[in-house]
């Protein structure tokens, strides 16, 4: 029994269908990549997910051991946490909130695993920094252990590494990858299309058509191969 | 000095400061949610509701004007934010449509129908709040005693919840927090909490009362913890020396109050540049 099971899933805002006749599994300890142009329907589909947007058709399972709030959310910055006066302390122990349910203050397990998962992040010196000071990284690695502290099981990352130098790049890349190791089920949102080739399971393609497979099938398809040609091209147009 | 010992003999004065206190608390411990959820309008558009809320019961003729303007500012509130979602017509449009209206309308009923030889000095007064500090009667001062209670112990209570709302909404929702509720939740008690001071200031001073506190706060502090505490402690200051000041100077207690604050924030922006925090 796999994960997450999506089968014929329609997606759009306000009955406005923008991507259908989606098919994919997620089974545990994948690392499913989802790549696509702008517009193509990612965020929505990474929305619909989380309950955020409702799907306009087909429809989503999760598995048994797989309740709809056990999924942690890296969403993309917002205007508002830019100048949210926060520490991470304060941030991260918010990831614990929807397990409180309407008790008002947190309980010693909670402080226990947002420390857990500070360290786990390699920010626990930081606690009691203000997020807004942090580097763009650092508030990546925040917002990660935050996200780990509302789910264990799976994560949702929306373009983790927007933003960021290609040094802090490649150490996002590798603490994702060490969750993964850690059996947590990653689901990414990406551009980079290289390194979802290089860390993915599996990939998702969504666009014009539909591509749904492990990494190397994805460079074999023609999905795979027109896309990273596009990438390529625009690399060299820009570097 | 004695002048000043003399005045606090009088139960009037002793009623006005603590009722002063007690809104400039509570109208300080949502400020900071609302300053960052860019929703620093909302108090004034709401303020503008209560005064149109005056105006019906001052037609009405009714004594107790609470009645009337308590309820129609909360459902205004939710009206508002409402409409904040459904993107038909944007939110701030919406409180400036909302509030323009109510203060127009409002104006015309007291015209219209007021029986007053006094009416530019009853509306001035209801948009400054001039001296209606000093004249509270016990039941206002009882009234906002219980509410002010009531806005702590919500706010203590849901102080987490708040917080992860308003710094990430669509991860609070994802997580399993019902959002829309406690988004609701702050609407009705910053409607409460304006309702309460237009006694200290009036319609048209509050949204400084609500801002400013938060905005100084933030200059100084780091955590949401710190600057809501920094906060409320800057307000019961501005609102305590204000009241004071006022009664010294002979100047109208709500704009005194209000300059007090903006004094406070000005300070509060240098030692900040000083500090190179921002």
């Amino acid at each position: 029994m796999p994960l997450i099971r999506v089968s014929d899933l329609s997606l759009g805002y306000d009955s406005q269908i923008i991507l259908k006749g989606l098919n994919f599994v997620v089974n545990a300890g994948d690392y499913l990549c989802i790549v696509g142009e702008n517009g193509s329907g990612k965020s929505t589909l990474m929305k619909t997910l989380l309950h955020l947007t409702p799907p306009l058709g087909g429809k989503i399972e999760f598995s048994d051991g797989l309740s709809e709030n056990e999924i942690g959310y890296l969403p993309q910055q917002t205007l508002v946490q830019r100048d949210f006066p926060a520490s991470v302390k304060e941030i991260v122990l918010s990831g614990c909130q929807g397990k409180c349910g309407l008790r008002p203050f947190y309980n010693k397990a909670e402080k226990e695993l947002a420390k857990k998962n500070m360290e786990r992040m390699e920010i626990a010196d930081l606690s009691n920094r203000c997020y807004r000071e942090l580097s763009g990284g650092q508030q990546q690695r925040v917002l990660l252990a935050r996200a780990l502290c509302a789910a264990e099981k799976v994560l949702l990352l929306d373009e983790p590494v927007s933003g960021l130098d290609p040094v802090v790049t490649e150490k996002m890349y590798s603490l994702i990858k060490r969750l993964n190791e850690e059996q947590v089920t990653i689901i990414m949102i990406s551009h980079d299309i290289a390194a979802a080739v290089r860390y993915a399971t599996h990939i998702l393609h969504i666009g014009d058509s539909i591509f749904f497979g492990t990494g190397e099938e994805y460079l074999k398809s023609k999905e795979g191969s027109l896309f990273l040609k596009k990438a390529d091209e625009e690399e060299k147009k820009n570097g | 000095m004695d002048k000043l010992i003399m005045y606090l003999q009088h139960p009037l004065v002793l009623r006005a400061l603590i009722v002063g206190v007690l809104i400039a608390f509570c109208s300080s411990l949502l400020g900071v949610t609302l300053v960052l959820k860019r929703f620093s309008f909302i108090g004034d558009g709401l303020s503008h509701v209560a005064f149109g809320g005056i105006a019906i019961a001052s037609v009405c003729n009714l004594s107790n004007r609470m009645l009337i303007v308590l309820p129609v500012t909360v459902i205004s509130a939710i009206l508002l934010l409402r409409t904040g979602k459904s993107a038909k017509i944007k939110g701030d449009a919406a409180i400036a449509m909302i509030s323009v209206a109510a203060l127009a309308f409002g104006y015309l009923l007291m015209n219209l129908t007021s029986s007053s030889s006094n009416l530019s000095g009853d509306v001035c007064s209801t948009l400054f709040g001039s001296t209606s500090i000093l004249t509270l009667t016990r039941w206002e001062v009882i009234l906002c005693a219980v509410l002010s209670a009531a806005t702590l112990l919500i706010f203590l209570l849901f102080y987490h919840k708040f917080f992860a709302v308003t710094f990430d909404e669509d991860f609070a929702k994802a997580s399993g927090i019902k959002a829309d509720r406690y988004n609701l939740l702050i609407a009705v008690i910053i409607a409460v909490i304006i309702v309460l001071a237009m006694n200290l200031v009036g319609s048209l001073l509050i949204s400084a009362l609500v801002i400013f506190p938060a905005l100084s706060a933030m200059r100084l502090f780091r955590t949401f913890r710190s600057v809501t505490i920094c906060s409320a402690v800057l307000s019961v200051t501005g609102a305590l020396s204000g009241i004071l000041l006022s009664i010294l100077a002979g100047t109208p207690v709500g704009s005194t109050i209000v300059a007090v604050d903006a004094v406070l924030f000005g300070i509060c922006f240098l030692a900040g540049k000083i500090r190179g925090i921002n």
